[in-house]
């Protein structure tokens, strides 16, 4: 089963951020590093990205067989995604186990959302 | 070339299990029998095949094990005493089945034996598996270095497992192929055709398998099982990728061939061997297979077997399951109340399929509001991508009538 691990960037998150000292701040990042290598060598792990800022983003749409990216809303917008883990493991407990060790679960919350999968289905 | 690949990958678990059997650590030797297999692949096609294939891998691997050994110092005059007599390893009936338990050890998670089961027995290339389990290669080449250093740790041995440990073992073996066999037997046009390939390797080491255990009641119900499902594969889905249900599949898309096979397979089998769980599934698997239209199917056969199946091995698909079967013999009316009782199982309250089996039922006592209701809490829940579209769409036939 996989499992997308989220990590929201809001208000909340940037002000835990804004306390932290230098110190912390790099212990944050080497848990994300360690957490990613203790995944890869369980052998859950699918991929983990964290995403540059938002303002950065193009917004893409077709029209007309024409593509238009523009640079989009980003001004309204107060959260946005700021990484993810995608873990294929046994099942949603071993899942939450797995955001727990996320070092933002520690400051605000990550979220856990089952993949779709194609499994069978006989009525 | 397709020859010479079956040939290869009838051959690896062999002399896998010859090799290991001889010198004891699953890691090195696992490294080795797959240099074999390669330098088998280069020479063979030119050289021809020699005339005892799997003694030429045993004799290559073992060479080329203790090679591997040899660079490490530290085991260097240990190595160089078996390295005297890598001819004397011969194959052994049954090293293939000793090398499935392995695989199969209770130390490693469900997943970990899925891919050291293809891997070791199955012969796939770690680029294979990642390929057919729809993952990352280096996510299934960690699980399998892993398994081996799980297996390694645990201090199990190169051995049959005990009288006592034996049911419980073999019961995790079948399980491990029936989950390599779901995991190819997908509803998905876009994965369909790597994973067939998982679909016909379940397959191919259950025939294995029942060749070396031809006497197992559980070990025949599993393949009549995966042979009598599989038959139906041709009519399971549409061309867009959409899901078939069983009442509205094309039957005569339907393998015949197959379905004798497994047909044959599960009668014989319940007529002599100790009853199982899995022979009790390919027995309603085969009254399905049977029926050559929907409103021919003998259900009250079916409603016993899942009776006989919740005593075997209970669980939430089996109670719905029995509750549809039991639907067709007394009525919806009658299969409604028992879904209440059984909903309020906790173990299956949050079960998705209790929406769908309810949708179902209501569908058929005419109800169409409130099967609609259900059937989008059905498709709303569900993590199956076309189950999910197959559940939207009863809710929309429901709508356009009412």
């Amino acid at each position: 089963m996989k499992y997308l691990i989220l990590i929201q960037s809001n208000e909340r998150s940037l002000a835990v951020w804004a306390k932290l000292s230098d110190q912390e701040r790099m212990d944050f990042g080497r848990g994300h590093m360690e957490l990613s290598a203790e995944m890869g060598s369980a052998g859950v792990l699918v991929a983990s990205e964290g995403l540059a800022d938002p303002e950065l983003a193009k917004w893409v749409s077709v029209r007309d067989g024409r593509t238009i990216a523009s640079d989009g809303p980003y001004a309204e917008v107060k959260e946005h995604l700021a990484g993810f883990y995608l873990i294929d493991c046994a099942g949603l407990d071993e899942a939450v186990a797995w955001a727990a060790k996320v070092p933002d679960a520690a400051n605000t919350e990550v979220e856990v959302r089952p993949v779709l999968d194609m499994s069978q289905w006989d009525m | 070339m397709r020859a010479l690949d079956d040939l290869l990958r009838e051959c690896a678990p062999q002399v896998l299990g010859a090799v290991v059997r001889r010198y004891g650590d699953l890691d090195t030797c696992e490294d080795a029998v797959q240099e074999a297999l390669l330098a088998a692949a280069k020479q063979w096609p030119v050289e021809g095949v020699p005339d005892s294939p799997a003694g030429w891998l045993i004799r290559v691997a073992a060479r080329r094990r203790v090679e591997l050994t040899r660079n490490e110092s530290a085991r260097r005059r240990r190595e160089e005493t078996a390295g005297r007599m890598p001819d004397a390893v011969e194959p052994r009936g049954d090293d293939e089945l000793t090398l499935l338990f392995l695989c199969c050890h209770p130390s490693l998670t469900p997943i970990s034996q899925v891919a050291l089961t293809l891997r070791a027995v199955g012969g796939l290339t770690t680029a294979e598996i990642a390929r057919a389990l729809l993952v990352p290669e280096a996510t299934v080449g960690q699980r399998i270095s892993r398994a081996k250093q799980r297996i390694r740790a645990s201090g199990a041995r190169f051995e049959m497992p005990s009288a006592e440990e034996w049911a419980a073992r073999l019961t995790a073996v079948l399980q491990v192929l029936y989950l390599i066999f779901n995991e190819g037997h997908t509803a998905s046009s876009g994965a369909e055709l790597s994973r067939v390939e998982l679909t016909a390797e379940a397959i191919r080491l259950a025939r294995q398998l029942r060749g070396q255990l031809p006497e197992d009641g559980e070990v025949a119900g599993l393949l009549a099982l995966m042979l009598l499902t599989d038959a139906r594969r041709p009519a399971r889905t549409r061309p867009d990728g959409g899901l078939v249900p069983l009442a509205e599949q094309d039957r005569t898309l339907w393998n015949s061939t197959t379905i004798a096979e497994g047909v044959s397979l599960i009668t014989g089998t319940l007529r002599s061997a100790t009853i199982g769980p899995f022979q009790v599934q390919a027995a309603i698997a085969a009254i399905h297979d049977e029926a050559a239209r929907p409103e021919l199917t003998d259900w009250p056969q079916i409603l016993q077997l899942y009776g006989l199946l919740r005593l075997l091995a209970p669980g939430p698909m089996v109670t719905l399951n029995r509750i549809v079967a039991l639907a067709e013999v007394d009525g919806p009316v009658v299969a409604l109340a028992e879904l209440a009782t059984a909903a309020a199982d906790p173990a299956l309250a949050e079960h998705h399929r209790v929406a769908a089996v309810r949708a179902h039922l209501l569908e058929m006592t005419g109800d169409r509001a409130a099967a609609r209701a259900q059937y989008r809490l059905a498709a709303r829940r569900t993590l199956s991508l076309p189950e999910r579209q197959y559940l939207e769409a009863r809710a929309e036939k429901n709508a356009e009538r009412s």
